[in-house]
């Protein structure tokens, strides 16, 4: 039997704002999906998102939904899961809403290491915006604001969130859907500050300025240039400049935010 | 005879509103340390986790003001406290809140700006940021108390107003109000307002409702199964964004409407000996309390002069202003500035009678001979 979408859907709300060959609904398909193999009830999950096309998603979701400013989604999700702990809070970004304006508050939402999940997409653009230059373009690429190529290094996001405190990172790619369903489900379990970083096509932004193809050669490529961490020490230095590393890279238990807190009110009120 | 009463108290204007937001009802606070406000955030840091709210110092202002807006739409009354530079950090979320119509309350304990500025100095330059800081047309609610007393009822109305109209408030202090140290009977309780909830079913929510009163009730998120959305895109009354200009605008005029329609409520102004004035002052926050001495000195050698002190900023009591200056020579505008609230004043006086702007910016109070000067002045009919 076919998965029923449309219980989690705003169906009114469609079609959605995402172009063709945007891979931002698989990744919409693939939460919807984790969310109800972990059996959540709608009114008990929270989404946020900042601004971007990535961050339109939360409109479409017939959860709790919180669109806020850029960069700053964060900030308003740390303050509902302070004051709502029994609240599961996804926060949906992108690369350029969490790595370049909200980056600050990315590393010390992962370093309190609060309950959150972090769904990042990186299409290594601002999409939204018409095709600017992100701290994940990589070097050598071209953006409407890099027109001779990025001379700037790109983030390695999960090395960024792992060495911030997260208790959960990993990296995914909207290839592979079921890997995908699978380490988002992972994440909104994780008890503790989670990353997924998932990378999707922009063939309108970023796939026909640099000579990407649509958006299903888009996603070939990122097929064939995923591999494993294991896999990934095999190949030769040419290779790994391409290769997009797969799979989880912290899975810890650490003590996490709103319980410390919890504990924090009770020692206090107990004298 | 001498009564001990243990809820009197000495404390400063800093330490009143962090007293003050706590019998208000406050649940959630979200700070940044800055000079000369961080006593607000020490006070709460001890005070919340006591009766089981939530303290937090957040990585910056921006986070501090994006906190307290997701609290309160969690469900918790919420406050945050600043000063100038943080002040200006938090202007965009400051807008989310007002489009997305979320009760906070923001404290701003104005220094010396701009910039980084003169922070342990007192000053007056934020009265404009507060009304116009974040960018686009809205109305906004702003409070000056001049007194410890007044630092911790005014937060209270703070809180009050904001979850009344659903709206952001600020709530001016200045370096001297914040720090001065006076006598504070804390009152047993106070009168608490809480947000209109909403009246249908979830299926009928619409969280931004045109109603009559113009404030749509709140829900809140994760109870009672209201799932709603929220965006600081323009949005119709569903919550979700809309390109349709009819509603764009509908969105607009409602939030003014809805101000203009409690406007006289917002409003409240002190008067001091004003009923025979011919004279007239308008002073607020602390440099009100230099005038009210003026007002002493002046009377006493039979100079008839009046104080019109505002204790809501905006809105601006405009009519009242014009009332004022249809009855005085001239109004002497004393503030630490370079004549922010002058303008709005001679504004207001449309020409009735002369405006004369005492501007101070070098750090210090305004002393109650500087404005006994100008009165004589005035007083002697040689003031312009």
């Amino acid at each position: 039997m076919s998965f029923d979408y449309d219980q989690y859907l705003r169906l009114d709300k469609f079609p959605t704002i995402f172009c063709p060959g945007c891979g931002d609904g698989i990744i919409l398909k693939a939460t919807l999906r984790a969310i109800d193999h972990i059996g959540l009830d709608k009114d008990q999950v929270m989404m946020v998102s900042g601004i971007g096309c990535s961050s339109r998603t939360s409109g479409y979701v017939d959860v709790n939904t919180l669109h806020t400013t850029h960069g700053r989604a964060l900030t308003f999700a740390t303050g509902i899961k302070m004051a709502r702990p029994d609240l599961h809070v996804i926060v949906i970004t992108g690369d350029g809403d969490g790595t370049a304006i909200g980056g600050n508050h990315l590393i010390h939402a992962a370093r309190r290491n609060i309950d959150i999940t972090v769904l990042l997409f990186n299409n290594w653009i601002y999409g939204m915006t018409g095709g600017q230059v992100s701290p994940a373009t990589p070097t050598g690429d071209r953006a409407s604001t890099a027109p001779f190529g990025s001379i700037e290094p790109n983030f390695d996001i999960v090395q960024l969130a792992k060495g911030a405190g997260a208790s959960f990172v990993a990296r995914e790619t909207v290839a592979r859907p079921v890997p995908l369903e699978r380490v988002i489900e992972k994440a909104i379990r994780k008890k503790g500050f989670s990353l997924v970083e998932i990378m999707t096509p922009c063939p309108t932004m970023y796939g026909r300025r640099n000579k990407a193809g649509d958006g299903v050669q888009m996603i070939e490529y990122l097929k064939d240039h995923s591999v494993s961490e294991s896999r990934y020490t095999q190949l030769d230095d040419e290779e790994k400049d391409d290769a997009i590393v797969t799979g989880t890279f912290v899975d810890e238990e650490r003590p996490e935010y709103t319980d410390e807190y919890r504990k924090l009110v009770e020692r206090v009120r107990a004298h | 005879m001498m009564t001990r009463n243990a809820a009197v108290k000495v404390m400063s204007g800093n330490e009143a509103v962090a007293a003050g937001a706590l019998a208000a009802g406050v649940r959630f606070f979200a700070g940044y340390p800055i000079t000369p406000s961080s006593e607000i955030a020490e006070e709460l840091s001890v005070m919340l986790p006591r009766s089981g709210g939530v303290f937090i110092q957040m990585e910056d202002e921006i986070a501090a003001m994006g906190a307290v807006i997701g609290a309160s739409l969690a469900g918790s009354k919420s406050l945050t406290a600043t000063s100038g530079p943080g002040f200006s950090l938090k202007q965009e979320n400051i807008g989310f809140a007002c489009m997305a119509e979320v009760p906070v309350v923001i404290v701003n304990v104005m220094r010396g700006g701009p910039s980084t500025g003169s922070p342990t100095m007192p000053a007056q330059g934020d009265v404009m940021q507060a009304r116009w800081g974040t960018h686009g047309d809205h109305p906004i609610v702003v409070l000056a108390p001049n007194s410890v007393r007044e630092s911790f009822d005014l937060t209270v109305r703070s809180f009050n107003l904001s979850e009344t109209l659903r709206t952001p408030v600020i709530l001016l202090l200045d370096e001297i109000i914040g720090h001065v140290n006076e006598k504070l009977t804390v009152p047993d309780s106070v009168e608490v307002v809480d947000r209109k909830r909403p009246d249908v079913p979830p299926a009928e929510y619409k969280p931004y409702r045109h109603t009559e009163d113009k404030v749509p009730p709140m829900a809140t998120y994760g109870r009672d199964g209201y799932r709603f959305h929220v965006t600081g895109l323009a949005h119709d009354e569903s919550g979700f964004p809309t390109n349709n200009p009819e509603e764009i605008e509908k969105l607009a005029l409602r939030l003014h409407a809805k101000l203009e329609r409690y406007r006289d409520e917002v409003v409240d102004i002190e008067r001091v000996a004003c009923d025979d004035a011919e004279i007239g002052i308008f002073a607020y926050g602390a440099t009100s309390r230099s005038a009210y001495q003026t007002v002493r000195e002046a009377r006493a050698v039979g100079i008839k002069v009046g104080l019109l002190r505002p204790r809501t900023l905006w809105p601006f009591p405009d009519r009242e202003v014009r009332a004022f200056a249809e009855q005085v020579r001239t109004i002497i505008v004393p503030e630490l500035n370079l004549g922010q609230m002058a303008h709005e004043v001679e504004w207001a006086a449309a020409g009735a009678c002369p405006i004369d702007p005492l501007m101070r910016i070098d750090g210090q109070p305004i002393s109650p001979r500087q404005i006994l000067e100008r009165v004589e002045r005035a007083a002697k009919g040689d003031h312009l």
